[in-house]
């Protein structure tokens, strides 16, 4: 599928001296945005009470987006590999914004199916492929460093979730005077929401199309000052060959990394999904906890800090001691701090805490790192194409860990506020045994054979074709 | 900061300015929902 000649990839070749230092914030640009899909909740209950439905037919709004997010990764990967990140972030900039304009339509007229369709359909593939482009980009053009770029761009998701959620409450504190967020128990009204998502759909257009703008890709020959293309050549787990994304997904690598990525991302949503009810639990005396719900709200927001600070300096950490080694810590540490919160965490309260924050860094980290751990073993010929098939392990670990932890919580047989810190370790456990299938799967590793590679002709798509260098800068 | 292309395109320089309007603009709401995050999460220390 051809695309307007404004937004294709030779358009945006960078000339000679360009300052590589523009294209984390174009990346951020973008990822600040489509991160507000982690801050759903904020307005989920006043969408309950809109439509009069439950908290689960409004949840799926969010799962929706979330199966969307690695399907759209999945099939459009290769187009946004070919087109170039200009096109792919104005994609899905028209997307996330439609998206969030149909939901508010769908908000206004009651009719919870546009909701679906609009946020959870239409803004799913936006997410997709706004997901994967930046990412491939930065890596591309910082060759020396990808943890770090890798890590800039994805704690942009998770910033994306810090700014909307305060964001939101304000705004809607503002289309709604009798909604005070700061009082337990009020709830925006709906047309406040549908205000909201026409508030964010104008700021994030403005946003996302800054990043489109400004971002450009790096010419074939083009290499960062003081970077030898030939040091790599002597880390022995890391190509500079190519593999094309049809070829990636025939290797045992692409599989072993798939289910790394599942079992830590699934350990790591174990957490997340339940963080305030589970610390609450765990500190419970009879029906009341010992952790107020203030308290509760602060964990959930430390998490939210460990989650985002993980991605970039773990990711970045990787730059130094390899891809391989920090995935057998995120995974082998985190075993032990799954043990340490499953037989110690109710012993007191900074235990829990600090074993929690540091696995959700883990998380976090395990996320950020995934693409540089791709470029290593395939090369960047098609590495957001392969990204994209790989993210397929985050839809399918975001419906796996709340089962875990919701059917073990409901063969406990505990009503919501009875709940015990002994009702959770099951699933703890399971998470255990989870991380270390991870461990393993990530111990088998090696470098991609020989027959998958691409013909040297045909390393860097920008080489096929005489670029038209971008005119701007 | 980076090597030239030996190709026929004339280099450029990106405007500093440029770079650090870009920085900005994704800097200022990012410290943003840092600092609001930060004083929630604040209150699990506070008692």
């Amino acid at each position: 599928m051809a695309v307007p000649s404004f937004l294709a990839r030779e358009r945006i070749v960078a000339r000679p001296g360009f300052n590589r230092w523009l294209i984390p914030p174009a990346a951020l640009a973008v990822h600040l945005c489509i991160g507000q899909a982690y801050a759903t909740s904020v307005y989920k209950t006043a969408l309950v009470a809109h439509f009069d439905s439950t908290l689960t037919a409004i949840g799926i709004i969010f799962s929706i987006a979330i199966v969307m997010l690695g399907l759209s990764a999945a099939v459009f990967g290769t187009w946004v590999d070919k087109n170039g990140p200009r096109a792919a972030m104005f994609t899905s900039a028209c997307l996330w914004v439609t998206g969030f304009l149909v939901g508010s339509l769908g908000i206004y007229t009651e009719q919870l199916w546009l909701l679906y369709l609009g946020y959870g359909v239409i803004g799913g593939i936006g997410l997709g492929i706004g997901y994967i482009s930046p990412v491939s980009t930065l890596i591309k053009w910082f060759p020396d460093r990808p943890g770090l770029a890798t890590g800039m761009a994805i704690m942009g998701f998770g910033g994306g979730a810090l700014i909307a959620s305060p964001l939101s409450r304000q705004l809607m504190s503002w289309y709604d005077p009798g909604y005070d967020p700061s009082v337990a128990g009020t709830t925006p009204s709906g047309n406040a929401v549908a205000g909201l998502f026409l508030t964010l759909a104008a700021v994030y257009a403005v946003f996302m199309m800054f990043g489109a703008f400004i971002v450009r890709v790096p010419a074939a020959d083009w290499r960062p000052d003081g970077f030898d293309p030939a040091s790599v050549k002597s880390k022995p787990m890391i190509t500079t060959e190519s593999v094309s994304a049809a070829n990636a997904i025939r290797t045992p690598q692409f599989w072993l990394l798939w289910i790394v990525l599942f079992c830590n991302v699934t350990a790591g949503i174990g957490i997340l999904e339940q963080a305030a009810p589970m610390i609450q639990d765990f500190f419970r005396n009879g029906t009341s906890s010992a952790v107020a719900v203030t308290t509760a709200a602060g964990f959930v927001g430390l998490l939210s800090l460990f989650n985002m600070g993980g991605r970039f300096v773990w990711s970045s950490t990787s730059d130094f001691i390899g891809r391989k080694p920090i995935y057998m810590v995120y995974l082998g540490v985190g075993i032990v701090l799954y043990v340490i919160l499953a037989t110690l965490g109710s012993s007191a309260t900074w235990i829990f805490v600090l074993t929690a924050a540091v696995i959700i860094s883990f998380y976090g980290g395990g996320f950020a790192t995934i693409p540089a751990y791709l470029r290593d073993l395939f090369g960047t010929y098609q590495v957001g194409a392969i990204h994209g098939r790989l993210l397929t392990a985050w839809s399918a670990a975001g419906v796996a860990g709340p089962l875990i932890v919701n059917g073990v919580l409901d063969l406990a047989e505990g009503e919501p506020g009875t709940l015990v810190a002994g009702d959770y370790r099951p699933a703890l456990f399971i998470m255990v045994g989870l991380l270390a299938v991870g461990f393993v799967a990530n111990l088998l590793v090696k470098p991609v054979a020989s027959r998958y590679w691409e013909p040297r002709t045909t390393d860097v798509p920008t080489a096929t074709a005489t670029p038209e260098r971008s005119a701007a800068r | 900061m980076s090597s030239a292309s030996p190709g026929q395109q004339q280099p450029t320089r990106t405007p500093t300015g440029l770079i650090a309007f870009a920085w900005t603009l994704v800097g200022v709401p990012l410290v943003y929902g840092l600092y609001q995050t930060v004083k929630t999460a604040s209150s699990l220390f506070g008692g």
